[in-house]
């Protein structure tokens, strides 16, 4: 179960978004819309822990978040195999059977990571999240660049392997993933533009 | 960590990973040394262990800003920060990386570019020893330095700028202790007090690499 309360999140300094509550069971998928600069990322890398939020909480079982987004993090000198072994060992967990072939990746293991298309990448940084078993996933526009047919296998895996096996995710994205899943827009979240509390804390 | 090490060491010697480069430079520095300096075996003997500590220096700060920069691009490093792997312990492998891809190879060469610059034959043990002693030091040192920059565009020069003055005491008892080898004197102060410096960058530096990792990455 993942719950947020009051959150406040800023980006450079200058708060975003203000008051941000919600709560996702587990199993349950939570999309974000709003328009762009409305804060979708800076959101989902504050629930992700990769920047302090200025206010408010966030709960979710600990050390079981992710994220992903625009970037990769595809090394273009190692093969896909290679790539997607390290982020197995990093996080400790052994290959699952079939990841290839449900992103689609199976001819292309040994292809080196630098070769690959726009939307392989994505395949294979979206084939990351099935690798490190974490429940918390945060997902940043994971569909940009796949065509139709990849959209629908990152969905059936996010329906039948990860919801399923009692798994959570929050989405920013602006297409229609086929999920049966609230929406939330954070357009009435919107940080007053007096907003205080965006100080450079870190250098105090 | 082992994976990332291991992760590292594979980048680093395939196409483009800048493996070796960093020892072609220590070996052109120390050729051009002669040609300018001219052929006069006695001073060449004598600046030995400075020129020798002074291009290893400069070899090791080359690929400094490869550290963190390529991570830092294609989105790994933030991967990595939200991985169960501890950020302090993920700048201790970069820095372990680092010198076994140029740390390691320039002290394994250093012995023969001494012979170009005819140095004591007394003194060779001690280059080894030192230079194994002081490079990882140089790689810790860097790490974080190339922490600091990681979010900037071309932050190399200011990589530079703000690490080799804290390589200075290395440097001064690198070559300190070389020296004292080559004139026959004992040079145990020098390599203790340059241990301890390795020692203590291994220390506590992998903090405060961690900590300004985090700042970087919001």
């Amino acid at each position: 179960m993942l719950t947020v309360q009051n959150l406040t999140c800023a980006r450079g300094g200058v708060p975003v978004l203000a008051d941000v509550s919600f709560a996702v069971e587990a199993g349950r998928t939570l999309i974000l819309r709003g328009p762009n600069g409305i804060g979708k990322t800076t959101l989902l890398r504050t629930l992700a822990g990769l920047q302090p939020a200025i206010g408010g909480e966030v709960t979710f079982p600990e050390d079981e978040g992710a994220y992903a987004s625009h970037a990769d993090g595809i090394k273009t000198a190692l093969t896909v195999t290679e790539n997607l072994s390290f982020w197995a060992d990093v996080h400790g967990a052994p290959l699952p059977d079939g990841i290839f072939e449900t992103f689609d990746l199976a001819d292309l293991r040994d292809r080196l990571g630098g070769t690959l298309s726009a939307g392989q990448k994505r395949r294979l940084g979206l084939a990351r999240l099935g690798v490190i078993g974490r429940k918390v996933l945060f997902l940043d526009e994971p569909t940009v660049s796949l065509d139709g047919f990849s959209v629908k296998l990152f969905a059936d895996w996010l329906q039948n392997a990860h919801l399923a096996a009692g798994g959570i995710a929050v989405i920013a994205t602006h297409i229609d993933l086929g999920l049966d899943a609230p929406e939330l827009d954070l357009t009435p979240f919107k940080a007053a533009d007096d907003a205080g509390g965006g100080s450079d804390e870190a250098f105090l | 960590m082992i994976a990332l090490l291991l992760r590292d060491l594979r980048l680093a010697i395939r196409a483009g990973g800048g493996f070796g480069l960093g020892l072609a430079f220590f070996l052109i520095v120390v050729v051009l040394v002669p040609f300018g300096v001219g052929p006069e075996t006695e001073l060449l003997s004598r600046i030995a262990p400075g020129i020798l500590w002074v291009a290893s220096l400069l070899a090791a700060l080359l690929s400094l800003d490869r550290i963190f920069a390529l991570d830092y691009e294609d989105g790994s490093l933030a991967l990595l920060a939200t991985s169960p792997l501890p950020l302090e312990g993920a700048a201790m492998v970069k820095a372990l990386a680092h010198w076994i891809t140029t740390g390691l190879p320039l002290t394994l060469a250093a012995p023969a570019l001494g012979f170009l610059l005819s140095l004591a034959p007394e003194a060779y043990a001690y280059l080894l020893v030192s230079l194994m002693i002081g490079t990882p030091a140089l790689s810790m040192i860097g790490t974080f330095g190339a922490a600091l920059t990681v979010g900037l565009r071309r932050g190399g020069l200011l990589l530079s700028l703000l690490v080799l003055p804290l390589y200075v005491p290395t440097l001064i008892f690198g070559a300190e202790a070389v020296r004292r080898g080559a004139e026959g004197l004992d040079p145990t102060g020098a390599l203790m007090l340059m241990a301890g410096i390795t020692a203590g960058s291994f220390a506590l530096l992998p903090f405060a690499t961690a900590a300004v990792l985090r700042i970087n990455l919001r």
